[in-house]
């Protein structure tokens, strides 16, 4: 059994040492590339998500590779990511694919259907080396989200942009070469000295929150890496959303950290009322939060046609106005442009600028 | 007491229950026009781009509501209406866009309705709407009772070959005349908000009526043997009105007397990108048409293709008495 899974920002780190750890051969897509959009476009439904058309693309460069199981996540609605496994099988098995999948959701009816998934997943292993297994994937997620943090702090603030970005790259290999918890948190410490070390410009950068969809926001292949775009625009940028805070609210109930979730759906109150499935409720939530930790601007991004995000999209505008914070939607599809988003970008960054000094400078005359 | 109901989405499945339900109370029962060029063009002012057309539309006729003085907007919030199945995020949120939006409303009455899990809570919401216009819990239950006696009544009419959008217009006592004589059978398929609101199909099932086709739809079709279809698939599909699209497709396909299936997606549809792909994969003995439709008013396009359609399944019934004819290239 040879396993895959779709790419999903750093997370192909951690599934790697987890799969490693139930003593399974894995096999991980290609990097994206632009030949994965390709494949992913090509085979998809035209009005999909941008997700999926990604997702499907892994999956055929890793078939390729000699991947024969696919292992994916599921849900039941209301967003169509719920779906996709489905539909990903489906266009697969017609593109002539031999390969098994293995869905992992909440069964509908059945329990014994994801008690079997998992069983065929970790059949090789002990419960105890199982729950090591997770450990040891864990603790390379929170590594490498210890060094990211950093890296956003640093980027917008230091002069040489290039070598940090390289420290955080080289981070990345180091934790995912690690062989055991203690590697890997070296790897992440050594990175963060690193970094500490540069020089620093003399200027407080602006703070710009970025909120939307997950996978939008944790694949820099999907945004074109918009964080490094900003980072690189002396703007620091506040991520609404790490992949260790989302397993824990979601997979874990919030047992193994603190979670924040119940705050954010009570700020949401106001402008939404109701869980709208996908993120929605958290990027309006995400918003407000933002907004009231004054923030300098907000970006909502996700993948064109993303039904929850519309709902927040329509939103915030009201948001905007009330809690007095300029925001923006960017919309991401298979069309790559870096241009046309990059002055945006700026244009948006100019904006924010002018509007902090013109309060500042009214309250100095105050 | 004023109740306005905008003349858009769910009213196209609801507006029976609504409508005695606020009656029997006490109120006046206030709807927008049918979706004209106005409510298009309002409704694109006020929604966002990215929305679907059918929710650009309901933005306008809420605003169109709101200039005819009345006390209450009917917005609910339609979660899901049946165990364990959505309608689509954007429903779920609805009530939030507008109010987002749109400044000048009235007081919006908000329902939840969701009992994909309990409708426990849908009876106390019932309560607490019925509480703004009295305080007889027992009024309000009768109420809710023969709205629903009503919509009963209502769907019966679907069974002489109406679709829900038509049974409607009988109910609220318009004529209509049966179309009687035909020489294709077509199935036509998408969500009812959009199929059957005549500026966002660009009136297609009255098109097709015009080339001589007998128009199969969801309600005309039997409950039971769609479910059973829509079974069939690996995995349960949580979206209601896609369940019984795909349920429906499925049927169609083992039905003899259907020529062939044209499926009404609006741009942007999340549950649609996916059910008309799942549909367009099993569906292999039966001619299949996607049609795409949005803001943009090319009715030639359309036109065009219905004809196409119609011409290509006339051309296959004759040849096929005499040898058979592929469906797919």
């Amino acid at each position: 059994m040879k396993i895959t899974f779709p790419h999903m920002g750093n997370m192909h780190i951690a599934i790697k040492a987890l799969m490693e750890g139930l003593k399974l051969e894995v096999v991980p897509p290609p990097p994206i590339s632009k030949r994965t959009f390709e494949l992913g476009i090509k085979n998809s439904p035209e009005f999909a998500c941008m997700p999926l058309k990604i997702n499907l693309g892994n999956f055929i460069e890793a078939l390729e590779n000699g991947a024969d199981t696919i292992v994916m996540a599921g849900g039941w609605g209301p967003c169509r990511f719920g779906y996709y496994a489905q539909v990903e099988r489906d266009i697969l098995e017609d593109l002539g694919y031999k390969f098994k999948m293995i869905v992992l959701e909440s069964p509908d009816s059945k329990i014994y259907d994801l008690t079997n998934q998992l069983k065929s997943l970790g059949k090789n292993v002990s419960l105890w080396e199982a729950i090591k297994a997770i450990k040891y994937g864990w603790s390379k997620l929170n590594a490498l989200e210890l060094v990211e943090r950093q890296f956003d702090y640093y980027l917008p603030r230091v002069w040489d942009k290039n070598r940090v970005e390289k420290i955080n790259d080289e981070a990345a290999v180091k934790i995912d070469e690690a062989a055991n918890k203690t590697e890997a948190q070296e790897a992440a410490l050594e990175a963060i000295t690193e970094m500490r070390l540069l020089d620093l410009k003399m200027h407080q950068p602006l703070k710009i929150g970025l909120v939307g969809e997950i996978y939008t926001l944790l694949e820099p292949a999907a945004n074109y890496d918009i964080c490094r775009l900003l980072g690189r625009m002396d703007v620091e940028v506040s991520r609404s959303t790490y992949l260790t805070e989302w397993l824990n609210d979601h997979l874990m109930k919030g047992w193994v950290k603190k979670s924040n979730r119940k705050q954010l759906i009570a700020v949401a109150k106001p402008y939404l009322n109701y869980e709208v499935g996908g993120h929605g409720l958290e990027t309006v939530g995400h918003t407000v939060q933002y907004a009231r930790m004054k923030h300098d601007g907000i970006i909502q991004i996700g993948p064109l046609t993303c039904m929850p995000e519309i709902v927040a999209q329509s939103i915030i505008p009201s948001i905007s106005e009330r809690e007095d914070i300029p925001c923006m939607t960017l919309w991401f599809d298979e069309l790559s442009g870096t241009a046309g988003l990059n002055t945006r970008l700026e244009a948006f960054a100019d904006m924010v600028k002018r509007q902090k000094i013109r309060t500042n400078n009214y309250m100095k005359e105050a | 007491m004023r109740v306005g109901i905008p003349r858009s989405l769910f009213y196209y499945y609801y507006y029976p229950l609504w409508k005695t339900f606020f009656q029997d109370l006490g109120a006046e029962v206030v709807t927008s026009d049918w979706t004209n060029r106005l409510t298009v063009e309002k409704g694109i002012e006020s929604a966002v781009d990215e929305a679907c057309f059918p929710i650009k539309v309901y933005y306008g006729h809420v605003r169109e509501l709101c200039s005819k003085s009345i006390d209450y907007m009917f917005i609910p919030r339609l979660v899901s209406v049946e165990s364990r199945s959505y309608i689509c995020p954007k429903f779920m949120g609805l009530p939030d866009m507008i109010k987002a939006a749109l400044h000048d409303l009235p007081s919006v009455i908000d329902i939840t309705i969701d009992v994909s899990k309990t409708n426990k809570f849908l009876n106390r919401d019932i309560i607490s709407v019925g509480n703004i216009f009295t305080n007889n819990k027992n009024r309000i239950k009768e109420a809710y009772h023969h709205g629903q006696y009503e919509l009963r009544k209502c769907k019966e009419l679907c069974r002489d070959g109406y679709n829900i959008s038509e049974a409607i217009r009988i109910w609220d006592g318009e004529q209509l005349v049966a179309h009687s004589t035909y020489n294709l059978n077509i199935g036509v398929l998408g969500h009812g908000y959009s199929l059957y609101d005549q500026t966002i199909s660009m009136n297609l099932i009255d098109r097709l009526r015009k080339m001589g086709c007998r128009v199969q739809v969801v309600e005309t079709l039997d409950r039971n043997s769609i479910e059973a279809k829509a079974a069939e698939i690996p995995k349960r599909i949580f979206w209601t009105l896609g369940r019984k699209a795909f349920g429906s497709a499925l049927f169609m396909e083992g039905q003899k007397e259907i020529d062939g299936i044209i499926y009404l997606a609006c741009f942007g549809c999340g549950p649609d990108s996916m059910i008309g792909e799942i549909i367009e994969r099993k569906i292999k003995s039966k001619p299949f048409m996607m049609i795409t439709v949005d803001e943009h008013t090319g009715e030639a396009g359309m036109v065009t293709r219905l004809e196409a359609f119609c011409d290509m399944l006339t051309r296959r019934k004759v040849a096929a008495n005499e040898d058979y004819i592929s469906t797919h290239g």
